[in-house]
């Protein structure tokens, strides 16, 4: 992989912490615009970020941001702020010396920190609380201070660790038209978020992770459709294994109907589970099978799948 | 590629960089860290190691205003030497300087904070020799002042006798060395403890053999006593301590070598440790978790 100097690129990058896979085999680039990191917990995003700002250092393989790497400091740190989900804070500072100080280290002089920190307070809705201690702010002040920070110094890229977590629907709002705005100036906007709904609306493009792997990566549309390629495995227990299976084949999105040993549950792999719930409901209306339970079988990326296939195959 | 290519090379590297950025960063970072740990309640210990032999002195100076002999003055002065080569030196500033200087990074990350650090746009050396001398000048603030309060205490009870003693005697000579190598020492221990931190998760254990060398070194080759600060520090105290017996270890100096040399060597000594906390500083990552 060539990184251009516009681009974010991971190029077969695997972290292991000991024996303990963090990600494994990352190979994508970024452009810019809103890229959102979905993903259950532990599937590797936090250090996919951590990797990417030179947190933690790649096992293998190797990381460009716009053609720099984090062991260029000055020039890497100027183009990158990454607000963490570390919730803590130096002992004692207050929100203004928070943002003012590393503005100092980045060689901008008094009136410039203090025009540049003012800004920020003023974009993260922080003014009228700037001068008292962060020990004393709310969840949702201390991730909007920290999200400050990392804008203050005008970054070409900005990474965002669940961004969202702690504000208030309000704060939620006015945080998402910030990253909109960001990013319609031409940056790069990286953010990972449980929260779906807020990242299926604000994304340009999704990386889907899983136990350290990427799973799926583009613009939603491609990930939909890839992902409506992809068959999900649905396990249905019930008083007739037989006759679900053979209802079930007679689906064309139905890839496998499998009877398992104990001869009462049903492994159904489908492209369509949407459609294989109303033959389902079909069955059991007409009295021909009792369901004692239905279960996804590939549980978590699953949720997030079905999510964004959405119910209608389009945006939910 | 020939020698003096690569001497010419490493010129031209050094003539790019940003020497004035990195003193400003130097400037900042010293300036945050003395704020953040010189007045402090986790700091509390430190101060105490310093004013001990003060609350010592200052007691006794209560109790024995009134037996004063201007012959004593020459015993105070053994007593101070002994304060000074045997408290100071081997424990009260060997202890603080464990304290203050395995916290700069290990502080960080017992707090969640080093992150901060890492995500501007400051060269990890930069940030380990800001750290380091913030570390030195809070130790030497607090022990210069603290051998500076037990020279008062000293001779200020004699009254013009101890004025005699300081102003025309060699006092001021033996102020300005003690001063120096509680300086020395700082910067000496700062260096090693700063180094421990960054190779060790709990610098405990190496501190305590550290400080066990530094007991023992004198019976070891010249050589080997070079690797230990105390070695240095000795042949720049003013006072001979007259101590007999096993004691007589710490003070013993085996091998006479001139000031010049001691403070340039430890100096020396400190530099190269503070290269390889620079070289250990690159590949520290941040390894605590959100939760």
């Amino acid at each position: 992989m060539t990184p251009g100097a516009s681009q974010i690129a991971f190029d077969n990058v695997s972290k292991f912490y000991g024996e303990v896979l963090g990600v494994n085999k990352v190979n994508f680039s970024i452009e810019p615009g809103i890229t959102s990191l979905v993903g259950p917990n532990g599937s590797g995003k936090t250090t996919l970020m951590n990797l990417l700002t030179g947190l933690i250092k790649p096992s293998h393989g190797a990381i460009y941001v716009l053609g720099l790497t984090p062991q260029q400091p000055i020039e890497f740190f100027r183009q990158v702020g990454y607000c963490t989900q570390f919730d803590s804070f130096p002992p004692g500072t207050n929100g203004y010396d928070f943002i003012y100080w590393p503005l100092r280290l980045h060689g901008f002089g008094h009136d410039q920190a203090t025009k540049l920190t003012n800004e920020a307070l003023d974009r993260a809705g922080m003014t009228p609380v700037a001068r008292r201690k962060v020990a004393g702010y709310s969840k949702g002040m201390r991730q909007r201070i920290r999200l400050a920070q990392a804008i203050a110094h005008h970054p070409s890229v900005l990474v965002l660790d669940e961004p969202l977590n702690g504000l208030d629907p309000m704060a939620r709002a006015e945080s998402i038209a910030l990253f909109g705005a960001i990013a319609k100036q031409g940056m790069h906007v990286i953010i990972s978020s449980h929260i779906l709904e807020e990242v299926d609306r604000i994304s340009d493009r999704v990386v889907l992770m899983s136990s350290g792997y990427v799973v799926a990566e583009g613009q939603i549309k491609e990930v939909r459709r890839e992902v409506r390629d992809h068959p999900m495995q649905i396990l249905v227990r019930c008083s007739n294994a037989a006759k679900l299976a053979s209802a079930a084949f007679e689906l064309d999105h139905v890839v496998e109907a499998k009877i398992l040993s104990d001869g009462q549950s049903v492994l159904v792999r489908t492209r369509d589970a949407e459609q294989f719930s109303l033959l389902l409901n079909k069955i059991v209306s007409a009295g021909l099978v009792e369901v004692d339970a239905v279960a996804p079988a590939d549980d978590d990326v699953n949720s997030i799948y079905q999510y964004l296939i959405g119910s209608d195959g389009g945006p939910v | 590629m020939s020698v003096q290519e690569s001497v010419a090379r490493a010129q031209s590297t050094l003539k790019e960089q940003p020497w004035r950025l990195f003193a400003t960063q130097i400037a900042i970072l010293v300036r945050t860290e003395v704020r953040r740990n010189l007045f402090t309640r986790r700091r509390i210990w430190v101060y105490l190691l310093a004013l001990i032999p003060v609350l010592f002195i200052g007691t006794h100076d209560i109790f024995s205003r009134y037996h004063l002999d201007p012959a004593q003055i020459e015993d105070d002065t053994e007593v101070l030497a002994g304060v000074i080569q045997l408290y100071y030196l081997r424990l009260g500033i060997f202890f603080a300087c464990m304290g203050i200087f395995t916290w700069l990074f290990r502080g960080e990350m017992v707090q969640r904070t080093l992150h901060y650090q890492f995500l501007v746009p400051v060269r990890r050396e930069v940030l380990v020799v800001g750290k380091f001398l913030a570390g030195v000048v809070i130790s030497i603030l607090l022990f210069a002042t603290a051998v500076l309060a037990c020279f008062f205490l000293i001779y200020a009870r004699f009254g013009s006798a101890g004025r005699f003693y300081v102003f025309d005697g060699p006092g001021l000579a033996q102020l300005g060395s003690y001063l120096l190598v509680t300086a020395l020492a700082c910067i000496g221990y700062g260096a090693v403890f700063l180094a421990l931190s960054l190779l060790f998760k709990n610098p405990v254990v190496p501190g305590a053999m550290l400080l066990g060398w530094e007991a023992v070194a004198p019976i070891f080759p010249s050589w080997a006593q070079h690797l230990s600060v105390t070695f240095y520090l000795k042949h720049l105290c003013p006072v001979k301590l007259p101590v007999d017996g096993p004691l007589a270890i710490f003070t013993v100096v085996a091998e006479p070598v001139s000031p010049f040399i001691s403070i340039f060597g430890l100096l020396c000594l400190t530099v190269a440790i503070v290269i390889l906390s620079c070289f250990l500083i690159r590949r520290l990552e941040v390894t605590y978790t959100a939760e």
